[in-house]
């Protein structure tokens, strides 16, 4: 017989709600991190078969497909999920896994020690509470066990257990133990990692995983899972100030208007007083709106949907503060930043940033300095590469409200992307806001840009030419200007090899010079556009993303692209200036072209193709262009 | 080479008895829904044109009941889309129309028209080539014909192994191939989710939940589920160590062979000839919540499909599938 109950789809069971409430079971989130080899993945492995977190056929997956027989199963396997890692033998990517026991359930993310990986331990790092870090008994303390060891720490990860695993190839010595506890210890002390716990284990055999070891009676700590089950992780965010970034506003119908998000610190009630940041407006809650019913209070960690008792202005990147205690709103800031992108960064470039539910523009103003891993020693640098960790300031296109990272990780907390690739290149931690963008303030002028363009009777202009050199952007600037000037206009013209006798002097032909070059001439071609002039630049500008910031400091309309294109054979054929026999000797480096790159533009305003057309006819379409716009 | 000294292993239960466990922990569910809640709502605020995946099975369920959530009092700004290869459960079919009625959402079915004119099924052509042609094509040809930048899919990483592996927002070319070698940094809360044109992004809001969250979620949700989840007596037939449910007169029966009644439920459902029934008596859900706390294999063991070979669950994702 069927059960109708089961049958309907619904069921009406002995109401669940009315059941004694269940004892409430934490959760830790937490990590395995540490140098290539050092048996991460074999001890999550082992510690999920010991807690009965792996499944009769997942297990036979692994003692058919892996080099495991017998009763020797390869615990890595159970995580390396990836075709690749089973191949290689090593991790690439985080594996999430889940299990549970009588006292917590956890969510264990295990990650790569390859330094070439760095950026998907970063990932893991950033959402646990807890770190195991694995150190190979055979090998102790290596640059990569203090990479992880460090980059634990910034990200704010107070719990640390050392497991010094493999025990069991070290006769399960206790000297040995005691050494690499006190290595690691020193280190520790230095990076202020002050909750340090170390257990001996051997992840293969599961000694003092999950069951106390006898080979070795002269430990008398807890076990890994002993230590995991009953660690206290304790947050101040429950009991901070009230905080919600506004995801998304719900306005189904005139009569609604709820703002959505997740609390990142303290509760709110409705009849709160709170303010909305940056603007400033306050309000009071009027509702806090779920499906199940309006709550009375919502705390930490919740989503939920707040109305106001007023109409203010209020959009997705605001965000929902405690009136009384709201926190800073800046637009320039110490940081630090895990560098996680392929390409090296430059200051200057323009990057999105993205910090809680708030996309802007930023760049980095000032790189401070890098941090060798290894000897805490700052490292002088232009750039960061790849896996680089470098303190800098940056400075943002409008103000945030933010907290410092130490304070809150949602508020402190942001990534940059490229605006061209879309890769995440950097997560950064906020340190405290630029005294400078509180006290530097815009000085409002009474003459303003209109009244000095219309004096001089016309549209302020920024003609930018780009392209290789020797592709005769000179040349067509040259008589465009001369042809505007002859009609009336007032211009002006900057080239790249004057520039750089002055202004940009101090730069040489690294991508960071370069594009400080790039955004040196676009800040003075803004002021000389607001002066009213019509400004020609003609510079190679190699970097599509240079090229945007500039349009991007015009006024809408303002700046024309013009890409002078010549193949870069003819270009290498005319050689004007004997600087690509130079470049092909190797005496000049970071030519762009030959050991440098260009980036043609993808749409310009103007395209000039100068193996076609004659300087003159391309210079007269330009005016035109300049003219009727 | 191993020692001989072996760790102690004394007679732990770290697992408290079943039936006591049927009461989830409140706070960890609580955080599940709220986490998923917030990557609804990032999709919605990011994404030009988001979809949501559903394919009517208890995750699809949980996920279509956390967009409620998410949006009330709206309902979720987006449609459902099921790629439907035609050979679901009939089961299925009911519950899918009826669910998407009640949410007050637009429903989109497509189904691979090539693939239909060939006649692929699992029956002729097997279960890769169906999966392939009725699943993984024609997901593709669905996200492109509407246009859409954001798939919602109810996949979780404690299914299997490559999916461990996957980030919640996770990018695809605009071939629609997943790279799992080199996937973008996803730190904190904060995910990326610029793409260019061609390109988009499968979002996961069920990463983090588990298969016993989910049962404990649609319980205390009270969220209704195809009844084929439950024990009830139910024709089979035995197939390369399998249950299959004969669903339709479309089952290729040997001769001779005749369909029996067993008491059987579902871990998973999919196409019913690629789908194994696990014996059971388990008719309500306390009785599935109590089996599952106890069982001895993963759910996706009763998927034909994923056995094929040992990492094509891997493979089939990067080609595009869910
Ligand atoms: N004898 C012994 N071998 C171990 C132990 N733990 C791990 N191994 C071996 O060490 C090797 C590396 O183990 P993995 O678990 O893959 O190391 P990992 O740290 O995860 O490596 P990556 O993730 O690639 O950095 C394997 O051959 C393991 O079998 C242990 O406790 N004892
Ligand atoms: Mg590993």
């Amino acid at each position: 017989m069927v059960s109708p109950v089961a049958e309907s789809g619904h069921w009406n069971t002995q109401s669940p709600k009315s059941a004694s409430p269940p004892a409430e079971k934490s959760r830790l989130r937490f990590m395995t991190c540490g140098s290539v080899d050092d048996g991460k993945s074999t001890l999550i492995g082992r510690l999920l078969y010991d807690t009965k977190a792996v499944f009769e056929d997942q297990l036979s997956d692994i003692t058919t497909g892996g080099a495991g027989t017998g009763e020797a199963i390869d615990f890595s396997l159970l995580v390396d999920g990836l075709a690749a890692e089973r191949e290689q033998g090593i991790t690439i990517d985080v594996a999430y896994r889940y299990f549970t026991t009588g006292k917590r359930s956890f969510i264990v993310a295990d990650t790569p020690g390859h330094e070439q990986y760095t950026r998907n331990m970063a990932t893991a790092a950033s959402n646990v509470e807890l770190a195991v870090i694995l150190v190979d008994a055979r090998y102790g303390v290596q640059t990569q066990t203090r990479r992880h060891a460090y980059l634990a720490a910034l990200m704010g990860i107070r719990h640390v257990v050392l497991a010094v695993t493999k025990m069991d190839l070290m006769d399960f010595a206790q000297e040995i133990f005691d050494k690499i506890a006190a290595d690691f210890d020193a280190f520790a002390n230095r990076i202020e990692l002050n909750n340090v716990t170390a257990i001996p284990v051997s992840g293969l055999r599961g000694d003092n995983v999950a069951c106390t070891s006898a080979s070795m009676p002269w430990y008398s700590g807890p076990t890994l899972l002993d230590h995991l089950e009953t660690v206290e992780i304790r947050s101040d965010d429950a009991t901070a100030p009230f905080r919600m970034p506004v995801q998304w506003v719900n306005r189904p119908g005139l009569s609604f208007r709820g703002f959505t998000g997740r609390i990142v610190a303290g509760q709110v009630a409705p009849g709160n007083r709170v303010r909305v940041l940056p603007s400033g407006q306050d309000a009071l809650v009027a509702r806090i709106v779920t499906m199940d019913g309006d709550l009375p209070v919502a705390g930490t960690g919740q989503s939920v949907a707040i109305t106001f008792d007023r109409e203010i202005d209020c959009s997705r990147g605001d965000v929902i503060v405690d009136s009384e205690a709201p926190p800073e709103v800046a637009q320039q800031f110490e940081t630090t930043i895990i560098w996680l992108g392929d390409e090296p960064m430059l200051p200057g470039r323009q990057y999105w940033l993205k910090t809680a539910t708030k996309v802007v523009s930023a760049d980095v103003t000032d790189l401070k300095f890098l941090v060798n891993v290894n000897t805490l020693e700052h490292l002088a640098a232009k750039t960061c590469k790849l896996n680089d960790i470098g303190v800098c300031n940056i400075a943002l296109d409008q103000p945030i409200a933010f907290e410092p990272y130490d304070v809150n990780r949602d508020l402190g907390s942001f990534i940059l992307v490229d605006r061209i690739t879309n890769a995440t290149v950097a997560g950064g931690m906020i340190h405290f806001a630029l005294r400078r963008s509180h006290n530097i303030h815009w000085q409002p002028t009474s003459i303003d840009r209109r009244a000095r363009a219309a004096l001089k009777g016309q549209a302020p202009r920024v003609i930018w030419f780009t392209g290789l050199s020797g592709a005769g952007k000179s040349t067509v600037a040259n008589l465009v200007e001369q042809k505007l000037h002859a009609r009336g206009l007032h211009t002006y013209l900057l080239d790249g090899d004057n520039v750089r006798h002055g202004l940009n002097k101090d730069l040489g032909f690294t991508d960071a010079d370069r594009v400080e070059n790039i955004r040196r001439i676009g800040e003075v071609a803004k002021l000389m556009a607001d002066a009213g002039l019509v400004v020609l630049c003609s510079f190679i500008s190699p970097f599509r993303a240079e090229r945007q910031m500039v349009r991007a400091m015009m006024a809408e309309g303002e700046f024309i692209e013009v890409f002078v294109d010549a193949t870069l054979a003819e270009a290498e054929r005319r050689d004007v200036k004997g600087l690509y026999k130079k470049a092909r000797a190797g005496l000049i480096k970071n030519f762009t072209g030959i050991d440098s790159p260009y980036e043609r533009p993808e749409a310009p305003d103007v395209y000039v193709d100068t193996i076609q057309e004659s300087a003159a006819a391309a210079a007269e379409r330009i005016v035109t262009k300049i003219i009727e716009v | 080479m191993l020692l001989s000294t072996r760790p102690i292993h004394r007679p732990v239960t770290r697992q408290m008895s079943p039936s006591n466990r049927i009461f989830a922990p409140l706070a960890h569910l609580k955080e599940l829904e709220a986490e998923s809640i917030y990557i609804l709502r990032e999709v919605v605020a990011e994404m030009a044109r988001p979809v949501m995946m559903y394919s009517i099975g208890k995750d699809s369920a949980v996920m279509l009941h956390l967009a409620q959530k998410a949006f009330y009092p709206a309902a979720p700004p987006f449609p459902l889309l099921h790629v439907d290869t035609t050979w679901k459960f009939r089961a299925m079919y009911a519950h899918r129309d009826r669910m998407a009625q009640e949410a007050g959402m637009e429903l989109l079915i497509h189904t691979n028209p090539d693939g239909l004119a060939q006649g692929i099924g699992p029956f002729t052509h097997g279960s890769a080539v169906h999966t392939d042609v009725m699943k993984t094509q024609a997901l593709k040809q669905a996200l492109e014909k509407w246009g859409f930048d954001a798939a919602l899919g109810g996949a979780r990483r404690d299914e299997e192994r490559s999916r461990a592996k996957e980030r919640i927002f996770s990018f695809r070319t605009p071939h629609h191939r997943w790279d799992p070698k080199n996937q973008r940094p996803e730190l904190w809360r904060l995910f990326n989710t610029k793409i260019r044109k061609g390109e988009s992004i499968r979002v996961f809001p069920l990463s983090n939940w588990t298969e016993i969250d989910i049962w404990q979620y649609i319980r205390f949700e009270n969220i209704p589920i195809v009844p084929l989840y439950f024990a009830a007596e139910r024709p089979v037939v035995r197939r390369d160590g399998a249950w299959i449910m004969v669903d339709d007169e479309r089952m290729p029966l040997d001769q001779g062979e005749r369909p029996f009644m067993k008491s059987v439920r579902f871990r998973t459902l999919g196409c019913y000839p690629l789908t194994g029934a696990i014996e059971s008596s388990a008719a309500t859900i306390d009785a599935v919540i109590r089996e599952t706390l106890a069982a001895k294999s993963s759910e996706r063991q009763g998927r034909v499909i994923d056995r094929d070979q040992s990492g094509s669950m891997e493979r089939k994702k990067q080609e595009g599938y869910f």
